[in-house]
């Protein structure tokens, strides 16, 4: 095939026209994010779905919550044995995996596999809606699809996800227990009371403001996708896989972000 | 003289009383193409009226229009005397209880059961007490002839039956106008006459204005020769030279424009070379 050939298929766009799409689409996921939220103070407030989500979302998630929070403990604490050995500072295990576990991987690593998880399932869900003309249907019968489907999820998400990122942190301090005892010949003790004792306010409150922010952002990413949603079957693929991409990277950047305001709030190096 | 000229002269801005919908030159752009191109049209009210066109002329388009599902780019659409054009998405939830719509595909909702489905306004609106919505659903799937469904799942159903739910959740609330989507797209002979029995069951009995877009020429012209017969409680042909004593009009689109608008005789005797085209 010539290149002539190749690009009669593309269509090609003007940059004005690209920005102007790019715009319109942070306009609406703003919108609808704003919507979404006021949603809250109007009725009805669908609690038997915010419940349903709740359990979707939250129990559904719980398998894969502890294995990643299980490993990316054990892991933590393997690569760092190998670094605090070269100090004679093995003792420090504990604290290392406690602090890192808390205040950083926990919520991020947590917020991932569940974006990875949910952000993928309300996009394809939402947008099969869209295009099998659910939405408008819903529409049509005097409901407010935004009301119905999305705050609902919102909520759920950032709730869950708060809970979600308290069980990884513990499980990934019992990861770290696992490979500091009975790998590295550590006391079990010892090694929880260093972890307990080291963890200050600061810390914990870090590590749990966290999941609040990147429930939102998993759920309204994952939400704004769905109902954007246009193409038929090939159109929720893509959705899909761009709110996964999406609501990984928001977080990452919320994370950064969140971390510089916070140790600016709480004063902590 | 454009057609829009024609039927509004005066350029008034309130619908007549015996409107049940009125499209006053609606115009319609996607993607900087136009999808609906001036139309004008009324559906009078207990008149059910048959829109044809080529796939993508804006038949479906039209039906999304009168419920407020799209906002026009220009021109005004009334709906039972209310003027809809720029009416908020909350008075429009209001409006739409007394309008029902069939989708292409029904569209009902996957998660739920046939019972949930048929029920959704009445639970939604939560003004109807339990057993009353258990009566009214019942009520709805016998006029379809779908009782025995109603603790299915929608992918349970077959084409047909799924067609004839979203029928009974479309007029559980004795809606003033119904709009049907390709009722009988992609069905069987049999099914389609089903459905169509169904459409001049509720066009005689229930006198609800209609508006039917359609692909099945056929579909039409038996609403138009045919009227329900309540004693018998089935559909039977009309005897020859009665035709004008149903309530039945046609509608054809040509690229976004009306180009015929008006009752079988009309067109059985147009001069139009696509219409006629068309109609073989």
């Amino acid at each position: 095939m010539s290149a002539e050939d190749f690009l009669s298929g593309v269509e090609l766009i003007s940059p004005t026209e690209f920005a102007k799409q790019k715009v319109q689409a942070v306009q609406d996921y703003i919108l609808l994010s704003a919507q979404a939220l006021a949603n809250l103070f109007r009725h009805p407030l669908y609690i038997a779905d915010i419940l349903q989500q709740a359990d979707l979302i939250g129990v559904g998630s719980l398998s894969i919550t502890v294995l990643a929070g299980t490993f990316t403990g054990a892991v933590l604490a393997m690569n760092s044995a190998s670094t605090l050995q070269r100090f004679g500072s093995l003792s420090l295990i504990a604290q290392l995996v406690s602090v890192g576990m808390v205040r950083q991987l926990g919520p991020v690593i947590t917020g991932l596999m569940v974006a990875g998880r949910n952000a993928s399932g309300m996009a394809s869900e939402l947008g099969s809606m869209v295009v099998t003309e659910q939405i408008d249907a819903m529409r049509a019968l005097g409901t407010d699809p935004v009301k119905k489907l999305v705050t609902p999820r919102i909520v759920s998400t950032t709730v869950m996800l708060f809970f979600l990122t308290i069980l990884s942190d513990l499980f990934g301090l019992l990861g770290g227990s696992a490979v500091a005892t009975l790998l590295l010949g550590l006391d079990f003790r010892q090694y929880w009371t260093d972890a307990w004792q080291i963890l200050a306010f600061a810390d914990v409150f870090t590590g749990l403001i966290q999941p609040v922010f990147y429930g939102f952002v998993i759920a309204s990413i994952g939400c704004y996708y769905g109902m954007a949603t246009s193409g038929g079957t090939q159109g929720v693929g893509r959705s899909t896989t761009q709110a996964v991409v999406a609501s990984s990277v928001l977080i990452l950047a919320v994370d950064a972000f969140l971390t510089r305001a916070l140790t600016l709030l709480l004063g902590f190096r | 003289m454009s057609l829009s000229s024609q039927m509004f002269p005066s350029q008034a801005r309130m619908q007549p009383p015996s409107d049940a919908i009125v499209f006053e030159n609606v115009e319609l752009i996607f993607e900087h193409k136009p999808v609906l191109d001036g139309i004008s049209f009324r559906l009078p009210h207990g008149e059910t009226k048959a829109i044809f066109g080529a796939a993508g002329a804006g038949k479906s388009t039209i039906l999304k229009l009168a419920l407020g599902l799209l906002k026009p780019d220009s021109g005004r659409i009334f709906v039972l005397g209310e003027d809809i054009t720029e009416m908020t998405e909350d008075r429009l939830f209001e409006l739409r209880s007394r309008v029902g719509i069939v989708f292409q595909e029904s569209a009902l909702f996957d998660s739920l059961n046939v019972r949930e489905n048929v029920a959704f306004r009445l639970v939604e609106e939560g003004k109807t007490p339990a057993e009353q919505i258990d009566h009214s659903v019942r009520e709805a799937l016998s006029f379809v002839e779908l009782e025995n469904t109603i603790d299915m799942l929608p992918s349970e159903l077959s084409g047909g039956m799924r067609r004839r739910v979203a029928i009974a959740r479309a007029i559980i609330t004795k809606p003033e106008v119904l709009l049907y989507d390709s009722p009988t797209g992609g069905l069987d002979p049999i099914t389609s006459t089903n459905i169509i029995e169904l459409l001049v069951k509720q066009r005689d009995v229930y006198k609800t204005s209609s508006l039917l877009v359609t692909h099945r020429l056929q579909d039409a012209f038996v609403m138009a020769t045919h009227c329900f017969d309540r004693v018998g409680g089935h559909m039977k042909k009309l005897p020859p030279g009665s035709k004008a004593e149903v309530p039945m009009s046609f509608l054809i689109l040509r690229e976004g424009k009306v180009i015929f608008d008006g009752d079988a005789h009309e067109l059985a005797h147009t001069q139009d070379e696509y219409i006629k085209k068309y109609l073989s």
